[in-house]
């Protein structure tokens, strides 16, 4: 509905809001299986989907689903799908597939907690490792983390752009909490919104070559079905697109791979800092989490602390420099997590001893309270 | 009428990599006729495989080509169909990756009726790995996993695919390459699932365990244990152990499902412009 001065306010749900601006990001297939706490994406998209002359499938499990996603991609369709801890653990193989074909889609886990069937549904932030090296063999991988309803419809629509442009599926990491939560959101403007498309060739057919990738590491895309035949493998591949055992050309391929992300590393860095300039102790935190810290940061800087915090928003690739840098002026780093420590050993990577680095961690299905935000920074 | 198959291979990846007597290049050559006499434009064809020595097909012709994960080819090949209801979407799947690992998607798209053609090279083994039993297996035969002889049953795919609910059935084996081509060709034109297994040989593993010969002597086997679909209707259990039926057992004419979305789509525009 559009509220006062033709703005489009809305109070959404994380999950729904994350459908919303799926379809705004161009998301034109969908593919899913159910489970909590994921499964409101799926109902709406089975909605709004036809709607736009789109499509929904449910599959008759998580496999399919993410192999459907993968195949409506091969056509030129933005697609998605979504799924929590379970679910997302039997998809690993073909997010793997997308990761080396690399066929863009995007892959929405709304966490609970683990591991098997664990605790439904109560949040967990424990999937940060899977999400990064869920599937076999080294692979890129890009994660992004909303902290907040507003965050879920910018790293949605992110997440779509970073997967088209860089042609590499993108995890959307999201809390129980965060996809349950009712928030008010702003719903920009369509033309307000920011819309990447994948690469695609500008030779004709015969001089195409699927694999060719130009200076950023990304190889032009051509549907299938515009007359540019080309296969697909999940075999090491060269430019052609087809088999080869060459050693040569495996190394360069794998760190073709890498360098893709890497080289874009920046451009999909996304973080946010409370009161970091002067900071003597600063909470690094991602998702629900995050917003306990921000608070209890603000907590400890009434009682005179000089804390601060920086909440991650894009996991993988990790901004080890940033961290760097931080660790590089304050005394010590806080790392809270719903999990056993997940975070805090890349934070460790990052700091390489030039501060203190402690964990606070919850693992019982409940979040971190701001009032134990404050607690351990007093502690330390 | 003789079709040339040379059009639709990538004549660079000759020779192939399948065994000297493997019956898989028959199957392939059937699909290929068939396709040939269907005269589909080579970009409106997409050929999706699973893992497995026939999945390997795909990387050898000249069309939208995805050799995807082990037994998933179904699933990959419903996005494609669904996304591009317009293109051909044929799988070429074998035993191991359409009976076992992705048995449920073989299910599933019968079920839907999706329109994809499924041809399911059966040669009774895993010959990727060197060897295994399948559930295509027969019972008794010897497998490297199965050093004392078979004990499991072996699956009847096409009365599976029947019973889940897809538009065309038939089966034919190497001996039976022209049928076949028929088979596949029919299985093209059906509007909704459609599935046709194709009994192949599999000399180096399967053969030569089972002390079945030579190549040819095993296609010679399929061609004398073979019973045709009319007389095998005649037969008692008892007789057709052990035999090999062949030919068309089901035509259906169920809405196929891409064909259904597309009426979903309308009524949801309309019911988004009210």
């Amino acid at each position: 509905m559009p509220g006062r001065k033709g703005r489009d306010l809305r109070l959404l749900q994380g999950n729904e809001c994350c459908a919303e601006a799926a379809i705004l990001a161009g998301c034109t297939f969908f593919a899913g299986y159910p489970i909590t706490p994921s499964t409101e994406i799926a109902e709406i998209l089975s909605e709004k989907l036809p709607q736009v002359g789109g499509h929904f499938i449910q599959m008759e499990d998580e496999i399919a689903s993410i192999a459907a996603v993968i195949g409506a991609s091969l056509t030129g369709a933005k697609s998605m799908t979504a799924t929590s801890g379970p679910g997302f653990s039997l998809k690993q193989e073909n997010i793997g597939f997308a990761s080396f074909t690399e066929i863009p889609c995007v892959i929405v886990n709304v966490q609970r907690t683990g591991p098997s069937t664990g605790l439904p549904t109560a949040p967990a932030q424990a999937d940060l490792m899977q999400a990064r090296w869920g599937t076999h063999g080294d692979h890129p991988i890009v994660a992004l983390y909303p902290s907040t309803v507003p965050e879920v419809f910018d790293l949605t629509v992110k997440a779509f752009n970073i997967s088209e442009r860089l042609r590499v599926p993108v995890i959307l990491l999201m809390d129980e909490v965060v996809g349950h939560m009712r928030e008010k959101v702003e719903i920009p403007h369509v033309s307000d919104i920011e819309i990447i498309n994948r690469p695609r060739p500008d030779v004709p057919p015969e001089k195409y070559l699927p694999y060719a990738a130009g200076p950023d590491g990304v190889p032009p895309m051509a549907p299938f079905g515009t007359g540019y035949r080309w296969h697909v493998t999940g075999l090491y591949h060269d430019e052609t697109g087809f088999p080869t055992t060459a050693a040569p050309n495996a190394d360069r391929q794998m760190k073709r791979l890498y360098a893709k992300i890497e080289s874009a590393a920046e451009e999909i860095t996304f973080t946010s800092e409370e009161s970091l300039d002067d900071a003597e102790i600063v909470v690094v935190a991602c998702g629900i989490t995050a917003r306990s810290a921000r608070r209890g940061v603000r907590l400890a800087r009434e009682r005179g602390i000089k804390a601060g915090m920086l909440q991650l928003k894009t996991i993988w690739p990790f901004p080890y420099g940033i961290i760097g840098d931080i660790a590089g002026r304050v005394e010590k780093i806080i790392v809270a997590e719903m999990n056993m420590g997940q975070l805090i050993g890349e934070v460790e990577r990052a700091a390489c001893g030039k501060c203190e680095v402690v964990g606070y961690s919850r693992v019982d299905g409940e979040p971190i309270a701001p009032a134990e935000i404050v607690a351990k920074i007093e502690e330390v | 009428m003789a079709v040339p198959v040379d059009n639709y291979l990538r004549n660079q990846f000759m020779p192939h990599m399948w065994c000297p007597g493997c019956g898989h290049g028959i199957v392939l050559g059937a699909v290929l006729r068939a396709i040939g006499r269907l005269d589909l434009p080579k970009d409106e064809v997409c050929i999706v495989s699973g893992i497995g020595c026939a999945s390997r097909a795909p990387g050898y012709l000249d069309f939208n080509t995805v050799h995807t994960t082990h037994g998933r080819a179904l699933a990959f090949a419903t996005g494609i169909k669904l996304a591009r209801p317009d293109l051909h979407v044929i799988v070429l799947t074998g035993d191991g990756d359409a009976s076992a690992i992705g048995g449920n998607h073989l299910i599933h798209a019968a079920r839907r009726n999706m329109g994809i053609t499924t041809v399911m090279f059966n040669n009774s083994i895993y010959g990727m790995t060197n060897g295994q039993y399948s559930p295509m297996t027969p019972k008794g035969r010897y497998a490297s996993t199965a050093p004392y002889g078979n004990v499991e049953r072996n699956f009847d795919m096409c009365e599976l695919v029947k019973a889940a609910g897809g538009n065309y059935v038939a089966r034919a084996t190497t001996a039976h390459a022209r049928q076949l081509s028929n088979y596949v060709e029919h299985a093209i034109q059906t509007q909704g699932f459609a599935f046709v297994e194709a009994v192949t040989q599999c000399p180096t593993y399967f053969g030569r365990r089972n002390k079945m010969g030579t190549p040819v002597d095993m296609i010679e086997w399929f061609r004398k244990n073979s019973v045709n679909a009319a007389a095998a209707a005649k037969l008692g259990p008892e007789e057709l152990d052990g035999k090999i039926v062949v030919g068309e057992f089901y035509r259906g004419d169920a809405p196929e499902y891409t064909q259904v979305y597309e009426e979903v789509i309308k009524r949801a525009k309309e019911a988004a412009a009210r």
